[in-house]
C-alpha cells in the first residue's frame, strides 16, 4: 500500500515528507520532476509514474502535488482517492490547503497523516473521527494552548471508530437543533457555433449541514426521484431503502457533509439558461479583427444570472485586444492570449456586451480557428433539473432550504 | 536531497546547511539546521519537568522530520519521554520512535516495556495504540514479542484491537518473512471474525501475506459477501478485488456459451475490405454451431454463491468512493454474465465528472472495456466528448474511447466531432485526432473515402504539424487500396516542396516509391528535387530518398540511372553510418556488376514486394489480460506483487467447501441432505446450495409478474430488461432482506449490529402491516401456493431442477424426525408470506385495467384495417393487436401518493381531439381510507414544441375505487418527459411521463405496393439490415410480428408472400419501414435524419432488434452482409 508521501509545491520543492514504512529517500522524486519537465502544463503530469523500484502516484490540488510512493500492486484509484481525501481533510481543518497553511500546521498535519494511515492502509478517514482525535486549530484554541500548555490532541480517545456508525461521533448535543440542505446543480454543456447544444448534462449534489442531538435517523424524499439518473451516496445512506422506495434514510454525520451527488442524464434535454451572441471575425490582409460578444438570459424562471465570467483563448496571432465592455471588466493576457471578462450580473433589460477590435501580428496570415468561449455563472434559488426535496415533518424539521446552480459552458 | 538546498534558500536564508547560527532564537527557523550542537536546547527542553516545554520541543522535532531533516541524534533524549503522561507528547514521541527506531535499534529496545504494559491496559484504545506502535518499530530482535502480542490481540474482546492486530500482521511479515506460517494461523482466525471492522483489514493482511491460500476463504466467502456493504470503503476495495480472484477459481464462466462466439466476433473487424470474409463467415458459423451444441450438452447454471457476490456488490456502484466503484466495475467485467455487465457503464461515466486523476484512470479502464464490450458504452457516447478545458492526457484518452466506440451508425457524428477537434490549439491533441480519424477509416469501410477526402483537405491546412500528421495517416490508408488514389499521391508529391516535417516527407517519398508505376511521370522529378536537397535532409528522409531511388532504378532505369548513381554517391560519404550502410547495400543489389551474386536477380522482388497494409490498432487492445483497475493494467506491465487473474476452471470445484458449520441442528440436517443429493446427482447441487430457498422465491416472484402482465416469457423478459420497473427492484430488495434473515439465522451467535437491527425493526413494522392484510387473504394464499408450484415446474429447466430439489427436500422433511417439522413449517410459512406480499403489495399492474383498452384497440384496428384492405383477409386481428404488449408504467406510487396510485399506459389509440398527440390512458386507484376529490392536472412544464391535452377532471374518487381517464400529449417526436402536477383537493404531486421511443410512432396503413415503393426510395444509407438467429420458439411469423409490435407502435402491411411480412409506420416527420423476412432477416428503412429524431430512430432500431433478440434465449445478433 502507500509507502510514503511527498508534498511538492509549484516551484518544485519538497516541503513535507511522511513515511509509513521504512524510509524512502526523497531522491525518488527526481523521476517525478523529470515527468513534470516533459509535461507542458502542470495538469499534464501523468498521475502514475513507474520508476525502477517504486511507483509514484500523484494528484495536483491547489497547485501542490501530493506524491505517494508505492512499492507493489495496488489499485491506482485507491491511492488517488485517498490522496484527495487527505486534501479534503486539510481543507476541512485549515480552511485552505496551501503550502503556507500546511507549513504553519505541520504538527497537526503530521498527526493527521499518522492517524489516517497505518502501515500504508487507511485507518480513519472520516472527518468526525479525526476531529475527535485531533481538534482542528482555531485562533482561540491556539492562544489558549500557548498559555495553558494544553494540546490539540483529544483527551479522550474516540469511540466512533468502534461503533457501527463510524461516521458519527457519539454524545453530540445542541441546544438549537437544525439541519440545512443545499442543492447545488451544475450544468456542463458544449454548444456549437450556431448555438445548438452538442451535449449537456446536469450534475447535482446535496450538501448537508446537520446539527442534531443524539443519534438522529432522518429520511428525505424527492418530489420526483425518477429525474435522477444516477446517484452516489455518502456511506450513511441506506442503499436498500433507496432501491425500494426512493427514499433517503440515514443517520447523518455531525456537521457538514455531502449527502449525495446525482446525475441527470443528457437524454432529457437541458435548457441552457443563458445564450451568447458572438461575432469574431478576422479579415484577410488586414491586421485587425472584430470582436463582438453579447450575453443574455434564457429560461431562468425570473431568477437573476449572477457571477458571470467569460473566458476565451484567442488565436495565437492576436497581439492585443482593444475592447469596450458595457459592464464589468475585462483583461487580456498577451502572453497566454487568454481573454477574461468578469461580467457580474446580467440585467435582462440591458444586455452586457463586449465589443471592439483585436490587433493582429503584422504580416501574419488570418487565424482560421474560432476561439472557444467558456462561460461560468450562478443562479441562486433554482435547480435546473427541477429536483425538489420533500420534507417529512415527523422525522425532521427543515429549517431552510436554499439552492444554487452553477453552469460551465465550454 | 536534490532540492534541499533550494528549500533552504526558499526559507528566506534564515539558515543554511552546515553553517550553524549559535545563540539564535530557538523559535525561529534556525533550528532546522542539521548541526548537532544546535539540538542541545531541544535536549534541555525534553529533559525538563514541564509538559509544555517538552511539547514544544517535540513539535519542533516533528517539524524537522516532516521536512526531511535528520534528528536521529536526539533519540536518547526523546525515548525517555515515551512514558510521558501528556497524550500529545506521547503521540509525538511515537511518531519519532517509529521514524528512527530502525537506525537506533538498541536504544529503541528501552521503550518496548512501556508498550508491553500498554498491551495489558483495560482500555481497548490504549491496547490498540500500543500494539500499533510496537508493530511499527522495525527492529528484528522484538519479532517474538510482536508475534506474541499479535496472537493475543487477535483474540481480544474488542474488535478494534483485533483490527489493529490484522494491521500488524503485514508489518511483522515484512520484517521477518519466516513468521509466515504462524501469521497465516492468525489470519485464518481473524478471517472467521464476524465484525465489519475487522473484515477489511484482515483481507488486506491476507493479500499481503498469503494471497495464494485461497482455501482460507472458502468458509468465509458468504460471510464476506454479506458483510461487504457495511465494511468501510477502503476495506471494500480490497475485499472486492480479492473476491474477484476467488470467484475466478471457484465458479464456471457465465459466458461459456458466448465466449466462443466472441472470438468469432473479433474477426468481424477485419471483415471489411478483406477478401476472406466468406471463409471466416463459415468458420464463425461452425463455431456457433459448436457453441450451440455445447450449450445443449451442458446448460450453464450459475452457482448461487456466484450470484450472491454479484448481487451484494451491485449497490456499491453507488458509492461515493471512486475506488470502490472501479472495484465493483472490474468485478462485473470479469465475473458477470455478459447481459449484466452493462450496469457498470453508468457508474463509470459518473466518475468522469470527478478529479482529472480519477478521470485518467477510469478512462484507461473504459478504453480497455470498449474494445471487448463496445455496446456497453455506446449510449454514453456524448459523455466522452472532449471539453476545451480538459488536460491533454485526458483528451487523448477520450479520443481513444471515442474511436473504439465508432461504428457504422455513429461514425458520422463522431467524425463531425473530430472535425471540431482538428481546429484545437493543442497540437498534440490535433495530431492524435488525425490518427484517430485514420483508425476509424480502417475499421469502418463505409467511411474510408470520406475520411480520406477529409484528410486530403487537411493537406492544405496552414499548420504544418496538421499536414504532416495527415500525410502519415494518409500513407497508411492509401496502402490499402493504392490503385484508386493516384491523384492523391500526385497531390502529395507536390507537397514535398513545402512540408518540412521529416516524418511527413519520408512518408510521401515512401508512397511515391512504392506506387511509382501509378505516377510514372512525377516520380523521377521528385527524385531529382530530392537529390538536390539530399545533404540537407534529416536521416529518416535520406533513407527514404535512397529507397525511392532504388525503386525507380528498378522500374524506370532509363530516366533515373544517373540520378540514382548520384544519390548513392552522396550517401556513400554521409556522416551517418546507417545511411552509408544502406547505400552500399542498395548499390550491391541493384547495380549489376560482374561480382554481384544471385541476389541482384531478385532485386525487384525484394524492393517491390507487395507489402501488407498496416493494421491500425488500439494500444489498449490486449490489456484486458490484466485485472482491470489494477496498477499493472494502467502501466501495461506487471507490477510487483500483482496477482494474476486466473482463468475460469473447466469444471467447478466442489461448492460445498463454502458451507459453514453452524451449531444449529436443523441446518446440519439440511446440509447432510444436500451431501446425499450430491452423491446422487452432483449437477443439481450447483443450482441449489444454501440459498436455495431464496432462489426459488426469486423465480416465484418472477413467474408471478410474468403471468400478471400476460404472456409469460414476454413479461419476465421485459421486466428483467428495464431496470426502472419497480417490481424488479422490489423483489431484489426482498431477496436481500431474506438473505439477511438467513444469515442471521445461520449465525445466531453473531452480535447483532445496530444498523441491521434497525433495518430489521423497520422490517418488523412492515411485516405487521402485511400480516393484517394477510389474514384477509389467508385462504387465497393456499391456492396461490399451489398454483405457483405448478407454474414453477412448467418453467424453464433451471427452475425445474430447483423445484425438483424442493420436492425432494419436502420428502426428506417428511421422513426426518418429528422435531424438525415445526421448524420446516415455519420457514415455509415465511416463504409463503414473502410471495404473498409480492403479489398483493408490490404488483402495481392489476390486470383488469389493461383489458378494456386492448379490446378497444384491437377492435378499432381491425375496423381500420378492414376499411383499408378488405381483400386481404389473411390477417387475423391477433397478429396486429399487440394485446399482450401494452405495458403500464407507474406515475405515482401508492406511498408517495399517500394512498393514491396512478398508472399509465400508451393505449395506441388515435387521440381524437388532436391527431398529433399520443393517447395516454391513466388509471387512478384510491387505496387510502378517504375519498379523493377534484383530481386534475395543472402546472404543465414542457419542452418547447410539446403540447398536452388535459384529461377531464375527476370529481371524486371514493376509497378503494379506480377510475380511468385519457390524456393526450404531443411529444414533438422527442423522448422528453412531460412534467406536470397532479392535484387532488388536498395535495399536489409532481409527476412526469416519458414515452418510450416506440410509442411516439403512429402506424400508417400501406398496401404492399405502396410499401415496396416507399421502400425503394429508402435504400443505401437509410437501410439497416441485421441478421438474427432466432431460436425455434420465435421462428414463426406471428411471434415475430408480435414482438416487434410490442416494442414499437407499428402496423403490419398485408402482403402475399407468407415468408415475408412488413411493418410500416409514419410518424410526423419521418418514416420508418421495417420489413421482416421470417427466415431471419430484418431490414429497417428510415428516412434521412432530422435532427432530434435521428437519435430516436436509432434507439428504436435497437429496441426492435432487441425485442427479437432477447426473446429467444440463445439468440444472437450478428451483423453481416445482407444475405442474398
Amino acid at each position: 500500500m502507500i509507502h510514503s508521501l511527498f508534498l511538492i509545491n509549484a516551484s518544485g520543492d519538497i516541503f513535507l515528507e511522511k513515511h509509513w514504512k521504512s524510509v524512502v529517500s526523497r531522491s525518488v522524486c527526481d523521476y517525478f520532476f523529470e515527468a513534470q519537465e516533459r509535461a507542458t502544463e502542470p495538469e499534464n503530469v501523468p498521475p502514475v509514474i513507474p520508476t525502477p523500484h517504486h511507483y509514484l502516484i500523484s494528484v495536483l490540488r491547489h497547485r501542490i502535488y501530493f506524491v505517494a510512493v508505492i512499492q507493489s500492486e495496488v489499485p491506482p484509484l485507491f491511492v488517488i482517492e485517498f490522496l484527495h481525501r487527505v486534501v479534503d481533510t486539510f481543507q476541512d481543518y485549515f480552511g485552505v490547503c496551501t503550502e503556507a497553511a500546511i507549513k504553519d500546521n505541520v504538527v497537526v498535519v503530521y498527526e493527521l497523516l499518522e492517524e489516517m494511515l497505518d502501515n500504508g492502509f487507511p485507518l480513519a478517514t472520516e472527518s468526525n473521527i479525526l476531529k475527535e482525535l485531533i481538534k482542528p486549530p482555531t485562533i482561540l484554541r491556539t492562544m489558549v494552548n500557548t498559555i495553558t500548555g494544553s494540546t490539540n490532541v483529544g483527551e479522550q480517545l474516540p469511540t466512533g471508530q468502534l461503533s457501527v456508525v463510524p461516521w458519527r461521533r457519539t454524545g453530540v448535543k445542541y441546544t438549537n437543533n437544525e439541519a440545512y440542505f443545499d442543492v447545488v446543480e451544475e450544468i456542463d454543456a458544449i454548444i456549437d457555433k450556431s448555438g445548438s447544444t452538442i451535449t449537456a448534462e446536469i450534475q447535482g449534489v446535496i450538501d448537508a449541514c446537520v446539527k442534531l442531538t443524539g443519534m438522529p435517523d432522518l429520511t428525505l424524499s424527492f418530489m420526483n426521484p425518477r429525474l435522477l439518473d444516477d446517484v452516489s451516496f455518502h456511506p450513511c445512506v441506506r442503499f436498500k431503502r433507496w432501491e425500494a422506495e426512493r427514499i433517503l434514510s440515514f443517520i447523518p454525520p455531525d456537521g457538514n457533509f455531502r449527502l449525495l451527488s446525482y446525475h441527470v442524464s443528457s437524454q432529457n434535454l437541458v435548457a441552457i439558461p443563458v445564450y451568447v451572441k458572438h461575432n469574431i471575425t478576422f479579415r484577410e490582409g488586414s491586421s485587425q479583427g472584430r470582436f463582438d460578444l453579447t450575453l443574455g438570459p434564457k429560461q431562468t424562471m425570473g431568477k437573476a444570472v449572477e457571477s458571470v465570467l467569460v473566458s476565451s483563448q484567442l488565436p495565437r496571432g492576436v497581439l492585443n485586444a482593444n475592447l469596450n465592455p458595457s459592464q464589468g471588466t475585462y483583461t487580456f493576457d498577451p502572453v497566454t492570449k487568454l481573454l477574461t471578462w468578469d461580467v457580474g450580473k446580467i440585467n435582462p433589460q440591458k444586455l452586457p456586451s463586449l465589443k471592439g477590435t483585436m490587433n493582429l501580428q503584422a504580416g501574419a496570415s488570418k487565424p482560421d480557428e474560432n476561439p472557444t468561449i467558456n462561460i461560468q455563472f450562478k443562479i441562486q434559488q433554482m435547480a435546473i433539473s427541477g429536483t425538489q426535496l420533500h420534507t417529512h415533518p415527523h422525522t425532521l424539521q427543515l429549517q431552510s432550504q436554499s439552492s444554487s446552480s452553477q453552469l460551465t459552458t465550454a | 536531497m536534490s532540492s534541499s538546498s533550494a528549500f533552504n534558500e526558499e526559507k528566506g536564508g534564515s539558515s543554511s546547511v552546515g553553517e550553524p547560527e549559535y545563540g539564535h532564537d530557538p523559535a525561529s527557523g534556525g533550528i532546522f539546521s542539521s548541526d548537532y550542537k544546535r539540538h542541545d536546547d531541544l535536549k534541555e527542553m525534553l529533559d525538563s519537568n514541564k509538559d509544555s516545554l517538552k511539547l514544544e520541543a517535540m513539535k519542533r522535532i516533528v517539524a524537522m522530520i516532516a521536512r526531511g531533516k535528520n534528528a536521529s541524534d536526539l533519540f536518547p533524549a526523546v525515548v525517555k519521554n515515551v512514558a510521558c503522561k501528556n497524550i500529545e507528547v506521547k503521540k509525538l514521541v511515537y511518531v519519532y520512535l517509529v521514524r528512527y527506531a530502525e537506525e537506533q535499534q538498541d536504544l529503541a529496545l528501552l521503550s518496548i516495556s512501556t508498550f508491553q504494559r500498554g498491551l495489558k491496559d483495560p482500555n481497548q484504545l490504549i491496547r490498540a495504540s500500543a500494539l500499533r506502535v510496537l508493530s511499527s518499530i522495525r527492529v528484528t530482535i522484538i519479532v517474538p514479542i510482536m508475534m506474541l502480542a499479535i496472537k493475543e490481540a487477535a483474540s481480544d474482546m474488542s474488535p478494534y484491537v483485533r483490527k489493529t492486530a490484522a494491521h500488524a500482521i503485514p508489518k511483522l511479515y515484512s520484517l521477518d518473512p519466516e513468521q509466515k506460517d504462524q501469521l497465516i494461523e492468525v489470519i485464518e482466525k481473524l478471517l472467521a471474525d464476524k465484525t465489519t471492522l475487522v473484515a477489511g483489514s484482515v483481507v488486506m493482511a491476507f493479500e499481503e501475506v498469503c494471497p495464494e491460500r485461497i482455501d482460507l476463504i472458502h468458509k468465509n466467502y458468504r460471510k464476506l459477501c454479506n458483510l461487504l456493504i457495511d465494511v468501510e470503503e477502503w476495506g471494500q476495495v480490497v475485499i472486492i478485488n480479492m473476491l474477484t480472484r476467488y470467484a475466478r477459481t471457484q465458479f464456471l464462466n457465465p459466458n461459456i456459451n458466448e465466449s466462443l462466439l466472441e472470438e468469432g466476433g473479433g474477426g468481424e473487424k477485419t471483415f471489411y475490405g478483406s477478401d476472406e470474409d466468406e471463409d471466416e463467415d463459415e468458420e464463425e458459423k461452425e463455431k456457433k454451431a459448436e457453441a450451440a451444441a455445447m450449450a445443449k450438452r451442458k446448460p450453464y447454471v450459475m452457482d448461487p454463491d456466484h450470484r450472491l457476490l454479484l448481487r451484494n456488490t451491485k449497490p456499491l456502484l453507488q458509492s461515493r468512493n471512486a475506488a470502490v466503484v472501479m472495484a465493483v466495475a472490474q468485478l462485473y467485467f470479469h465475473l458477470a454474465p455478459k447481459a449484466e455487465v452493462g450496469v457498470i457503464a453508468k457508474a463509470l461515466v459518473r466518475l468522469l465528472r470527478s478529479h482529472s486523476e480519477v478521470q485518467y484512470v477510469v478512462l484507461q479502464n473504459v478504453a480497455t472495456m470498449t474494445i471487448k464490450r463496445r455496446g456497453m458504452f455506446e449510449p454514453y457516447l456524448k459523455s466522452f466528448y472532449i471539453r476545451s478545458t480538459d488536460p491533454t492526457q485526458i483528451k487523448i484518452l477520450k479520443l481513444e474511447v471515442l474511436t473504439n466506440l465508432a461504428n457504422e451508425t455513429n461514425i458520422s457524428t463522431i467524425l463531425r466531432e473530430f472535425q471540431t477537434y482538428i481546429k484545437s490549439m493543442d497540437k498534440d491533441f490535433v495530431a492524435a485526432t488525425i490518427q484517430a480519424i485514420g483508425r476509424c477509416a480502417t475499421n469502418i469501410g463505409e467511411v474510408r473515402d470520406t475520411c480520406l477526402n477529409g484528410l486530403v483537405q487537411l493537406l492544405s491546412n496552414r499548420d504544418e504539424l496538421v499536414v504532416a500528421e495527415s500525410v502519415v495517416v494518409i500513407k497508411k490508408l492509401l496502402q490499402m487500396q493504392p490503385e484508386k488514389h493516384s491523384d492523391i499521391i500526385k497531390h502529395m508529391a507536390k507537397l514535398t516542396d513545402n512540408i518540412q516535417v521529416p516524418m511527413a516527407r519520408a512518408s510521401i517519398l515512401w508512397l511515391i516509391g512504392e506506387y511509382c508505376e501509378h505516377v510514372p511521370k512525377i516520380a523521377p522529378d521528385v527524385l531529382r528535387k530530392m537529390a538536390k536537397s539530399f545533404t540537407n535532409e534529416e536521416d529518416i528522409v535520406k533513407l527514404q530518398i535512397l529507397n525511392l531511388a532504388a525503386k525507380l532504378y528498378l522500374t524506370n532505369s532509363k530516366q533515373t540511372k544517373l540520378l540514382t548513381q548520384y544519390v548513392l554517391n552522396l550517401a556513400k560519404y554521409d556522416q551517418n553510418y546507417d545511411i552509408r550502410d544502406r547505400a552500399r547495400f542498395i548499390r550491391q543489389l541493384i547495380v549489376p556488376t560482374e561480382k554481384s551474386g544471385a541476389l541482384s536477380k531478385y532485386a525487384k522482388k525484394l524492393f517491390l514486394a507487395l507489402k501488407p497494409a498496416p493494421v491500425l490498432e488500439s494500444p489498449f487492445k490486449d490489456r484486458d489480460h490484466f485485472q482491470l483497475g489494477s496498477l499493472s493494467h494502467l502501466l501495461n506491465a506487471k507490477a510487483g506483487g500483482y496477482q494474476e487473474l486466473p482463468d475460469w476452471p473447466e469444471s467447478a470445484p466442489d461448492p460445498s467447501v463454502r458451507n459453514v458449520e453452524v451449531p444449529e441442528w436443523t441446518k446440519c440436517s439440511s446440509r447432510e441432505k444436500r451431501k446425499e443429493k450430491k452423491v446422487e446427482k452432483p449437477f443439481y447441487s450447483d443450482s441449489e446450495g444454501e440459498s436455495g430457498p431464496t432462489e426459488s422465491a426469486d423465480s416465484e416472484s418472477d413467474s408471478a409478474s410474468g403471468s400478471e402482465s400476460g404472456s409469460g416469457s414476454e413479461g419476465s423478459g421485459s421486466a428483467s430488461e428495464s431496470e426502472e420497473s419497480g417490481e424488479v427492484s422490489v423483489s431484489e430488495e426482498e431477496e436481500g432482506e431474506e438473505e439477511e434473515k438467513k444469515t442471521k439465522k445461520r449465525e445466531l451467535k453473531k452480535a447483532v449490529q445496530e444498523s441491521e437491527s434497525e433495518q430489521s425493526s423497520e422490517e418488523e413494522d412492515r411485516k405487521h402491516e402485511r400480516k393484517m392484510k394477510q389474514r384477509k387473504s389467508d385462504s387465497e394464499s393456499e391456492s396461490d401456493e399451489e398454483e405457483e408450484s405448478e407454474s414453477e415446474s412448467s418453467q424453464s429447466e433451471s427452475d425445474d431442477s430447483e423445484s425438483e430439489a424442493e420436492v425432494r427436500k419436502k420428502k426428506k422433511a417428511a421422513e426426518s424426525k418429528p422435531p424438525s417439522k415445526p421448524v420446516k413449517k415455519e420457514t415455509k410459512k415465511e416463504k409463503k408470506e414473502m410471495s404473498l406480499l409480492d403479489l398483493d403489495d408490490f404488483e402495481p399492474a392489476p390486470s383488469p385495467q389493461v383489458t378494456p383498452v386492448n379490446n378497444l384497440l384491437s377492435n378499432s384496428l381491425v375496423t381500420d384495417l378492414e376499411g383499408l384492405s378488405l381483400s386481404e383477409a389473411v390477417l387475423s386481428p391477433a397478429t396486429i393487436a399487440p394485446s399482450s404488449a401494452l405495458k403500464s408504467y407507474e406515475l405515482l406510487h401508492r406511498i408517495t401518493g399517500e394512498g393514491l396510485s396512478v398508472e399509465y399506459c400508451f393505449s395506441r389509440q388515435p387521440f381524437s381531439p388532436d391527431a398529433n398527440m399520443v393517447a395516454v390512458q391513466m388509471q387512478f386507484t384510491n387505496s387510502s381510507t378517504s375519498d379523493t376529490k377534484n383530481l386534475h392536472m395543472e402546472d404543465v412544464k414542457l419542452q418547447s414544441g410539446m403540447r398536452v391535452k388535459d384529461f377531464p377532471e375527476i370529481e371524486s374518487l371514493p376509497a378503494g375505487e379506480t377510475a380511468t381517464a385519457v390524456m393526450g400529449i404531443d411529444f414533438c417526436d422527442s423522448t422528453q418527459a412531460a412534467n406536470f402536477q397532479l392535484c387532488t383537493h388536498t395535495r399536489k404531486f409532481f409527476v412526469s411521463i416519458q414515452p418510450p421511443v416506440g410509442e411516439l410512432m403512429r402506424p400508417v396503413f400501406l398496401t404492399e405496393n405502396e410499401f415496396k415503393k416507399e421502400q425503394g426510395q429508402l435504400m443505401g444509407m437509410n437501410e439497416i439490415t441485421e441478421k438474427l438467429t432466432l431460436d425455434a420458439k420465435c421462428r414463426n411469423e406471428h411471434t415475430i410480428v408480435q414482438r416487434v409490435t410490442t416494442a414499437a407502435n407499428l402496423s403490419r402491411v398485408p402482403c402475399g408472400s407468407d415468408r415475408e411480412c412488413s411493418l410500416s409506420n409514419v410518424p410526423v416527420k419521418c418514416s420508418l419501414n421495417v420489413s421482416l423476412l421470417v427466415t431471419s432477416r430484418v431490414t429497417i428503412y428510415r428516412s434521412t435524419r432530422s435532427s432530434g429524431l435521428g437519435l430516436a430512430i436509432q434507439v428504436l432500431e435497437r429496441v426492435i432488434l432487441r425485442s427479437l433478440g432477447t426473446a429467444g434465449q440463445k439468440c444472437t445478433i450478428t451483423k453481416g452482409k445482407k444475405p442474398d
